[in-house]
């Protein structure tokens, strides 16, 4: 749906030139909902402008749904903007109009009669469970109602893309969920294909299909979320599954010498990382009980990414040395990751 | 009226000159002030749209706009009045009287005017520019539904301010030949020493400014959501 090849765009400012998308290549496909993560100043926010060319790159080129927008002049370029949909993490509703005006804006310029948009309006304001806000202004309005108009009012004229600028940055965590689950359900209903920008992991794990995290400038790794998540390769996407877990914690408690951690002759201290749907095979147990060793959990994560899990473990383990040994050569030989923490 | 007559002895006997003094002064206000409030509105929606970053990028009308409103601004009213009578015995047929006034009133006020849209439009978020382009507004859209529209509030304090100005330079303008209640402030007041009859100038004038300050005030506060 969405083809990036080869994007750059540089800014010229008065303290130098700042490369803020280097040799970008994304192909994002229809129907799926695609996170861009990165922490800020990674140029991500310019790369989902590039998609709708609200930032012309200075080279590559930008394929939408079939059309080479970097080809295109203004106008054509105008008029393929209609086909896709965009809201901002600051909302950026028209607050001299209505809540009725803002969403109706776009389907004004089809030139469509005065009941048919009213119509469309009510529709949407439905769709987004606002409708008795229809005659309220943007200032009446708590931040997750207003990024409710904006999704109306940027899916209003039927996209088939919607590019989300950090939608959710300004808000609270319960709003930034029932935000995700209207994103949700418009890309099922509507089938709708959804670019997501955020700095926030707990986004993407949320809603995301497939992810690239960019750092730099540049996208340092791509692919389905489970599988960055589960198994992170560049830095900048560890840090990021680190931020949600507490396994960093880990370390921070064996250098401190807490006494959660504090080990007794014979206990082995170690941290589990489970793949994907390993961690429906009750390894802890059976281990437990084929060893003959006892498993003490200190603390523990479990994410749950779309239909997989991603289990972190910290795990003291206790009984005869061989048994220890066996169990934790059992564990790597069945898709775990376990490393053991020396002292 | 007897206090009234204590107060303004010199004024009995001038009802009719105080009045049509009223009158050239709200005509003067009037004319020049709808002319330059279009020309001015236009400038700057023009400057707004060829700065640095705005949506019909110019960067060298942007220079020779900003250069000329930069010298007219320069130039003091009193002696732009002199200046410009060659050009305005040109086109108006006259440099005398209301008539004669009004030209020089527009040089005086329009970039003036123009500064305060640019600053009023300057004060819009630029998020709202980019929400409409992202729609697929054009230039020219934006310009009227985006830039003009939501600011509104901003244009019309900046108009308030330029009117009350302008009022000030119609008393200005009187002081060479052009009418209304600056010249009737100097012809009895300053230069026959009827003093009351500055104050009722006077009076008339700062009615005048209040009105249109509270009128701002309202539009503002109607508009502001």
């Amino acid at each position: 749906m969405i083809r990036l090849e080869n994007v750059s765009k540089t800014f010229h400012t008065e303290s130098g030139a700042v490369a803020a998308v280097k040799n970008v290549t994304l192909h994002i496909h229809a129907g799926e909902i695609f996170g861009i993560i990165g922490l800020s100043g990674a140029g991500k926010s310019t790369l989902v402008r590039c998609i709708n060319l609200l930032e012309r790159p200075d080279s590559g080129t930008v394929t939408v749904d079939g059309r080479t927008l970097t080809a295109l002049d203004d106008k054509a370029l105008r008029h393929a903007r209609t086909s896709m949909g965009m809201i901002f993490q600051q909302f950026n509703l028209m607050p001299s109009r209505t809540v009725f005006h803002n969403i109706a804006w776009p389907l004004k310029k089809q030139k469509l009669p005065a009941e048919q948009i009213a119509a469309r309006v009510r529709e949407l304001l439905e769709l987004v469970d606002l409708t008795d806000k229809e005659n309220a202004y943007p200032s009446q309005l708590s931040g997750g109602q207003k990024q409710r108009v904006a999704i109306a009012r940027a899916i209003a004229s039927s996209p088939k893309v919607l590019l989300c600028d950090e939608a959710t940055s300004a808000l609270d965590p319960a709003t930034t969920r029932s935000i995700l689950a209207l994103l949700k359900k418009i890309n099922r209903t509507l089938g709708l294909t959804i670019v997501v920008i955020t700095h926030e992991m707990a986004v993407v794990k949320e809603i995301c299909d497939r992810v690239a995290v960019m750092e730099n400038g540049f996208i340092v790794e791509q692919g389905d979320v489970l599988d960055v998540f589960s198994a992170p390769q560049a830095t900048v996407t560890k840090s990021f599954v680190d931020s949600t877990g507490n396994l960093s914690k880990l370390t921070e408690m064996v250098e401190e010498q807490s006494p959660v951690v504090a080990l007794k002759p014979g206990e082995v201290l170690a941290r589990l990382k489970y793949l994907g749907r390993s961690a429906d095979q009750a390894l802890i147990s059976r281990v437990s009980r084929q060893f003959d060793v006892d498993c003490n959990i200190i603390f523990g994560s479990m994410e749950v990414i779309r239909d997989a899990t991603i289990g972190n473990l910290g795990l003291i383990f206790s009984g005869e040395p061989d048994n220890v040994r066996d169990a934790v050569k059992y564990l790597s030989e069945n898709n775990v990751q376990i490393e053991v923490i020396d002292r | 009226m007897t206090i009234l007559s204590s107060l303004f002895p010199n004024m009995a006997d001038k009802g009719p000159q105080f009045l049509s003094a009223i009158l050239q002064t709200l005509s003067m206000v009037a004319v020049s002030g709808l002319v330059s409030f279009c020309i001015g509105l236009f400038v700057g929606v023009v400057l707004t749209a060829t700065r640095r970053g705005g949506v019909m990028e110019h960067p060298k009308l942007y220079a020779v706009l900003d250069k000329c409103i930069n010298i007219f601004r320069s130039i003091p009213f009193v002696i732009l009045l002199t200046a410009l009578v060659p050009l305005t015995r040109a086109v108006m047929g006259t440099a005398i009287g209301t008539r004669g006034a009004i030209l020089p009133l527009i040089f005086g006020t329009v970039p003036f005017f123009s500064r305060q849209i640019e600053a009023a439009l300057a004060q819009l978020d630029h998020g709202l520019v980019e929400a409409a382009q992202s729609m697929g507004d054009s230039p020219l859209e934006i310009l009227f539904k985006v830039y003009l529209r939501e600011s509104i509030p901003a244009i019309v304090r900046g108009t308030t301010i330029t009117l009350i100005s302008l009022i000030g330079l119609t008393a200005m303008a009187g002081a060479v030949g052009g009418g209304g209640l600056g010249n009737f402030a100097i012809m009895w007041g300053h230069q026959r020493q009827q003093t009351d009859c500055t104050y009722a100038a006077m009076i008339i004038i700062l009615a005048l400014v209040f009105s249109v300050q509270a009128l701002g005030n309202f539009i503002i506060k109607k508009t502001t959501h």
